[in-house]
């Protein structure tokens, strides 16, 4: 198995009253209650913990990409994962990722993930998210029904610029490029392992399978619900002729370690009510733009999971009831193994991002449920794939052998970096 | 009013085309939301006209939306179905985003144009009246902002329509997302593609016909129409929204008769 810890970093203030006062988390909310000192210490909390995640055990540590939203902190996960780079040395820099139809030309990507690998050692897993809606089409403006070949464009190029060692001309209907020359190269070769993130369309199977990418179902509604659309994908790696191996496949899960059941409900359910109810507070018209979903998804009845029907009846729900129903899996240390179990074998999945900072979870609440969580569960979880040996190497990364340390700047070192 | 299906030369369209009427021919192109349940304006039209309404790739069942993906596609589609249909100069008649297109027709072929009615059409943005964000509206927010006579747009866009019945929102949420979708590609996110620098280029007689209460697109939108086209008539049309050719048809016609 392979525990990724992911913070969303979602902004920790929004008003009590947010839901009555704004229509939407995203696209539209004010940044006017953006407090950007505050910010300075909610982004070094986030990081630290991060990077904390990383001493815990964990195998990466992840980031990911929105824009005009108080839901996640991140338009440029890049950013992030440079910092990270230089202040952990083993775990993998899970990027999940850069949205690839935005960025102009793309071969940014390229080069951004390319430094990203260098920098790390090799650490790095390259993510490439079409974006929500919210993000690509409403905050980025693309057009929706042209957004997918647009990415497809995208990815084309950047893996050729990965590959090729001459430079070549992309004549491309989005990017027209006469000399492509990505300087750096990634270390891994011939790219990072890549994460592809998918809602439920046969496209997105497709895609994964043709290029042994891995697939990640990024839901908020538990894996008891994501139960059909994984067995979708299973169901078309075995008429593709696939192997089954489970590390093809990751699953997004938000989890809340105590010490009992009850020190969870105690220390957590705020925090988890504060993520479904002003987090994913989305405006519907807002949640899939016509045309960024293809007909082909909408007729298979994959909405997204953004729309008000995944989450109104969420929002009200009693901390027990989103135990029972595991939308979100919470409790003691034996508790929490139980249903990670059924989770992983139920889904068959070899990836977890581990959403263990949930809303406006505290520092130090995140941390204990983080080392709670690798120290009494994730030991207990690390056997569930013995017939694949618990790892297969063409889904994670290949760092250096030898790795450059990074020294710490000799005025940090003596007075811990205050003037 | 009879419908058929039209091959376009080139092999990448389909499109069907409602046909209904007697007299001067008429080629309508229709807005973002397609025609309308029972479309009474082109009937209206049809007392009057030989109207051709063609319904592009993405609505009804015209198909080749795949291949539309910026504004010249578009525009050449629109000469392509009057090559197609066999018209000669025709009244050339558009509303909204089928006035974007129509604008465009007679902009980038002024000599093959010669009579133009631009109902409340897209293509321009004016920073002091941004038009508002069609495509992330719901359903039930369209008739406030398409309509002066709001109860009447909800029946009219309502008609026979049960959002409660899964089944039927499936189809309307495909039949959305083939329509949007493809409106999406001139329109998304700013309705804007240049044409304010081609606009001088049209020779067409143009009537430019706007409700008075136009939430959509505001009437200041005719007032730059009206200024930029050499030989153009401004109608602006009391009690009546976007949809102008719903809330107004008759005044609409007798604006666009008046092309001669």
């Amino acid at each position: 198995m392979k525990f990724t810890w992911f913070n969303l970093m979602p902004w920790p203030d929004l008003p009590d009253d947010f839901r009555e006062q704004h229509r939407s988390v995203w696209v539209d909310i004010p940044s006017s209650l953006y407090d950007p000192a505050r910010g300075h210490e909610v982004y070094h909390t986030y990081l630290d913990q991060l990077e904390y995640a990383e001493t815990l055990g964990f195998d990466g540590i992840g980031v990911n990409e929105h824009h005009a939203n108080a839901y996640g902190l991140m338009p440029s996960p890049n950013i992030m994962a440079a910092t990270l780079s230089r202040r952990t040395s083993r775990a993998a820099l899970v990027v999940l990722g850069d949205s690839i139809a935005l960025y102009n030309p793309p071969v940014r990507v390229a080069e951004e993930f390319a430094m990203l690998d260098v920098i790390s050692g090799g650490r790095l897993v390259a993510g490439f998210p079409v974006g929500t809606s919210m993000d690509t089409n409403y905050a980025y403006g693309q057009i929706p029904a042209l957004t997918r070949e647009k990415y497809d464009e995208a990815h084309r190029l950047i893996r050729r610029a990965w590959v090729e060692t001459e430079p070549f001309a992309f004549n491309g209907r989005y990017t027209k490029l006469r000399y492509v020359n990505c300087w750096p190269k990634p270390i891994q070769k011939p790219a990072p392992p890549i994460f592809i993130p998918g809602g439920g369309s046969l496209e997105t199977y497709d895609f994964c399978l043709d290029n042994d990418y891995v697939y990640c179902y990024l839901s908020f509604t538990g894996y008891k619900r994501a139960k059909v659309l994984m067995d979708g994908y299973w169901k078309r790696v075995e008429e593709r002729g696939k192997d089954m191996s489970p590390f093809r496949a990751g699953f997004a899960q938000t989890i809340c370690v105590g010490e009992t059941d009850a020190e969870a409900e105690e220390l957590y359910a705020e925090h988890v009510n504060y993520f479904y109810n002003r987090c994913l507070h989305v405006y519907p018209g807002f949640a899939d733009a016509p045309g960024y979903r293809t007909i082909k998804t909408i007729q298979s009845g994959a909405l997204s999971q953004y729309a008000p029907k995944a989450f109104g009846e969420v929002a009200t729900l009693p901390w027990k009831q989103l135990c029972d129903d595991r939308y979100i899996i919470a409790g003691s240390p034996d508790t929490v193994v139980e249903q990670m179990r059924e989770l992983i074998t139920g889904l068959r999945v070899g990836n977890i991002f581990c959403l263990l900072h949930v809303g406006n979870m505290p520092d130090e609440k995140t941390r204990h449920s983080s080392r709670l969580f690798a120290e009494k569960v994730m030991p207990r979880l690390r056997d569930m794939w013995p017939e694949w040996k618990n790892h297969d190497e063409r889904f994670w990364i290949h760092p250096l052998e030898q790795r450059q340390p990074v020294t710490q700047p000799p005025s940090l070192a003596a007075n811990g970096g205050s003037d | 009013m009879a419908n058929r299906m039209l091959e376009l030369k080139g092999g990448g369209f389909a499109v069907e085309v409602v046909e209904a009427g007697k007299g001067e021919p008429l080629l309508y192109l229709h807005g973002a939301g397609g025609h309308m349940p029972k479309d009474r304006f082109l009937s209206a039209l049809a007392g009057r006209f030989r109207v051709y309404a063609p319904l592009l790739p993405g609505y009804g069942n015209s198909t080749g939306e795949e291949n539309l993906r910026d504004m010249l596609d578009f525009t050449l589609l629109g000469f392509d179905i009057m090559d197609a249909l066999e018209l000669d100069k025709p009244i050339v008649v558009g509303h909204s985003m089928g006035g974007m297109i129509a604008a465009e027709m007679a902009a980038i072929a002024p000599n093959d144009i010669d009579r133009l009615a631009l109902i409340a059409p897209a293509g321009l943005w004016l920073d002091d009246y941004p038009i508002p964000d069609l495509f992330s509206k719901m359903p039930f927010e369209l008739p406030e902002l398409l309509f002066h006579d709001v109860e009447l747009g909800k029946e009219l866009m309502t008609a026979g329509l049960d959002f409660g019945d899964p089944e039927f929102l499936k189809s309307f949420l495909v039949i959305n997302a083939r329509r949007l979708g493809t409106a999406g590609k001139i329109l998304f996110p700013i309705a804007e593609r240049g044409l304010s620098q081609r606009l001088y280029r049209i020779k067409a007689r143009t009537a430019v016909i706007w409700g008075d209460d136009d939430r959509l697109i505001a009437p200041a939108y005719a007032d730059v129409f009206d200024d930029a086209i050499a030989d153009a008539e401004l109608t602006l049309l009391a009690d009546a929204g976007h949809l102008v050719t719903h809330e107004r048809p008759d005044a609409v016609i007798e604006a666009i008769a008046a092309l001669g």
